[in-house]
């Protein structure tokens, strides 16, 4: 190539005329994104050509983001993520090697995920590591069954201890109290943290704290909510805990286990840990269970209360063959949810009514089933962590709430499903 | 029914209650709940006998709650046909602060009863739920908490419904004696009845009291408020930080599926409800 800057005075002509036909083309030859608006001038002056920034707003006037978010508008969806991604990554990564003390969390994993609880408690966790930052404690989570977790480093975890055995499986608290025993003898965590939480910790942990010290037992902090240094605590920290049926606040020196009520600390977010997974070189003793676990009872699902349910399946305005919804909710064995315009049409039933003058409800799974997403509706179902919307229209807010949408006619895809279903059941429900 | 079914000893433990808003002394939920069961259990398996037992300070006031269980029982019995065990409360007196449990656990281990039914959690004092893990512990029974209802009890081995969030309900067998904790799941208690109450009588057995040194040692007050948690918006710059105060939705990162067949859309669904487990 030769070293001689050739100028086109067309090209120029054309970049500088915004009318010209080929004006978006030739500024994006001639420099790529973000040089056509901001340039060196012969002087040494930067120069700024406002009109090759901005991008043109819903109501047709040119608008200009200063933050930077957003470029020329073609890029605009790819400079969206990758700024999502910058602020994902700014978390700082943090390894600790020689750990000066163990902090022990046995997170509650409801549905394979940490919950918002755990993920205070792993908060609170690491409020007790980090407490002096020359000599850090590592957070060491014990997870039972297996999990669908990814960000286990993201919330705050130095070392995992996973326990997937089938006997862990179901409610086998013996079974989870002598691997529990087994950490204790063998890491000797300094503190142990539970989550006050009826599937997950209240019933565990309460027996861990009377197993620990040599049968002589630990008498727990539970429903503990606030923590605060305090050096002549014998492990440095007292605790506020609610008691009495929450109506009393009770101030006393931190045990070594506690039970925490939800929000009890702020999530981690600003770190990054290393998550790494931590065998026990013993082998867990088995336990004599007494408790024999025969499984989930299937209850009927319309007598859950919405506001409890774990599955709710929701329609709305776009259902037409309300049989075949009852008859999904049946088979699915979800619980029926409706917006409300499905109650106002009288369809279903006002105490089924999802939203801002209904319930709020706080199910794992919300199938939306034509609902388009009024805002007082997507309020109700904040909560609610897997969405899944069935509906005509690509662009209505359901679908851009949804983890999952699908785009047809609801009647034909929950059909589809319900067969699916029975299917896969080997046609049990036929035979019944 | 056979004639070989034997009925059992349920004891249950009852303390006193403390009305949420105006603080007075009443019977507490949980316990009056874990009665119901027990009195329901009495019909269930003809010849049980239920106990009440509670161990504390004797006043007044706590007498009278107390006798809020005793009322409970009036009539259950004779429409039954069973025995009519409950005239009386066994009630261990201590001093004020002092530790229940091991009062508990030697009256429980001189007459072992085969289930012994608890409310989770106390309504004064410390109510850490503690006392049934306690008793569990040093008596060695197995402990379920959470009941919701006994299905049976057959051959020293009883079935239960223990009660899951969200509704669910999980079937548990377990080997008696065994301790059983009862919250807001278990069906809700009937009404006491005043006569029978003011009749039954008490047995007061007096035991030595342990002081329970930890409790007298904190610092206790009335529940403060908990401070509401501020949302924490981390943005680098004014146009995040309006964006996040008034964004109505966000362009969600979830999967759209346009353009598909009804079975292939379907298929995902399904694939996700598997995913999660919610299908049974």
């Amino acid at each position: 190539m030769s070293e001689i800057y050739r100028r086109d005075p067309r090209r120029e002509w054309i970049a500088r005329n915004r009318l010209h036909p080929e004006h978006t083309r030739v500024l994006a030859e001639l420099g790529g994104l973000g040089a056509t608006s901001e340039w060196l001038g012969p002087n040494g002056v930067i120069r700024k050509n406002p009109h090759a920034i901005g991008f043109i707003g819903p109501n047709g006037v040119k608008r200009i983001d200063r933050s930077g978010a957003q470029q020329v508008g073609q890029a605009a969806a790819s400079s969206i993520s990758a700024a999502r991604q910058a602020a994902q990554d700014n978390r700082r990564n943090v390894n600790i090697e020689a750990p000066a003390f163990l902090v022990a969390v046995v997170p509650e994993l409801s549905g394979g995920r940490l919950s918002s609880h755990d993920k205070d408690l792993l908060g609170l966790a690491r409020r007790l590591a980090d407490a002096d930052a020359e000599q850090p404690g590592a957070v060491v989570a014990i997870l039972f069954g297996k999990y669908k977790e990814d960000a286990l480093g993201e919330a705050g975890i130095d070392r995992v201890v996973h326990l997937d055995e089938e006997l862990y499986a179901g409610f086998a608290p013996e079974a989870r109290l002598a691997a529990l025993s087994a950490v204790e003898r063998e890491l000797a965590p300094r503190h142990w943290l539970l989550p006050d939480s009826p599937l997950g910790g209240a019933d565990l942990g309460r027996r861990l704290a009377l197993r620990l010290g040599g049968g002589q037992g630990e008498r727990p902090a539970t429903g503990l909510w606030q923590i605060e240094a305090d050096a002549e605590a014998p492990l440095g920290w007292r605790c506020t805990t609610r008691g009495a049926a929450g109506s009393l606040d009770i101030q006393r020196p931190l045990p070594r286990v506690a039970l925490a009520l939800a929000e009890c600390a702020e999530p981690v977010d600003e770190t990054r840990h290393a998550a790494e997974p931590l065998s026990l070189a013993e082998a867990i003793p088995s336990a004599l269970s007494r408790i024999e676990d025969l499984g989930q009872v299937a209850v009927d699902p319309a007598g859950v209360a919405l506001a409890e349910a774990e599955f709710i399946l929701s329609g709305g305005n776009g259902v037409k063959d309300w049989d075949g919804f009852h008859y999904a909710a049946k088979v699915l064995g979800a619980t029926e949810g409706a917006s409300r315009v499905a109650v106002d049409d009288g369809f279903i039933a006002r105490h089924r009514q999802v939203g801002a003058t209904g319930t709020w409800v706080t199910a794992r799974v919300y199938l939306a089933v034509g609902i388009s997403g009024a805002i007082q509706h997507l309020q109700g179902i904040q909560s609610c962590e897997k969405v899944v919307a069935i509906n005509l229209d690509p662009g209505c807010d359901m679908i851009k709430r949804a983890d999952l949408a699908v785009i047809g006619d609801s009647a034909e895809i929950l059909a589809a499903l319900v067969a699916k279903v029975e299917q896969q059941r080997g046609g049990q429900r036929d035979a019944a | 029914m056979r004639p070989e079914q034997q009925g059992i000893e349920v004891a249950v433990l009852v303390s006193v209650g403390r009305h949420p808003i105006t603080g007075r002394t009443r019977r507490a939920d949980q316990d009056a709940r874990g009665l119901e069961l027990a009195l329901g259990l009495e019909r269930q398996v003809p010849g049980s006998r239920v106990s009440l037992l509670h161990a504390g300070p004797r006043s007044e006031e706590s007498e009278a709650a107390l006798r809020g269980y005793l009322g409970m029982a009036a009539g259950a019995g004779m429409a039954a046909g069973a025995g009519m065990g409950l005239e009386t409360l066994t009630l261990l007196e201590q001093a004020e602060g002092s530790d229940a449990i091991p009062a508990l656990v030697e009256h429980l281990a001189a007459a072992p009863p085969q289930l012994v039914i608890t409310g989770a959690r106390a309504e004064r004092g410390e109510g850490s739920g503690l006392l049934p893990y306690a008793l569990a512990e040093r008596l060695g029974w197995p402990l379920v908490n959470g009941l919701a209802a006994v299905e049976k009890v057959e051959n020293g081995v009883a079935t239960l419904l223990q009660a899951l969030p969200r509704g669910q309900r999980r079937r548990l067998k377990v080997r008696l004696p065994a301790i059983v904790s009862v919250d807001a799941a278990a069906p809700a208690a009937r009404q006491s009845a005043f006569g029978p109450a003011r009749r039954a009588g008490l047995e007061v057995g007096r035991v030595a009291a342990e002081p329970d040194l930890a409790l007298a040692e904190w610092q206790l007050a009335p529940a403060r408020k908990r401070p509401k948690r501020l949302k924490i918006i981390k943005a680098a710059s004014a146009r995040d930080r309006f964006k996040a105060a008034a964004a109505k939705v966000e362009g969600g990162n979830g999967q759209v599926l346009e353009g598909v067949s009804a079975e292939q859309g379907a298929e995902a669904i399904f694939k996700l409800l598997k995913e999660e487990g919610i299908l049974r």
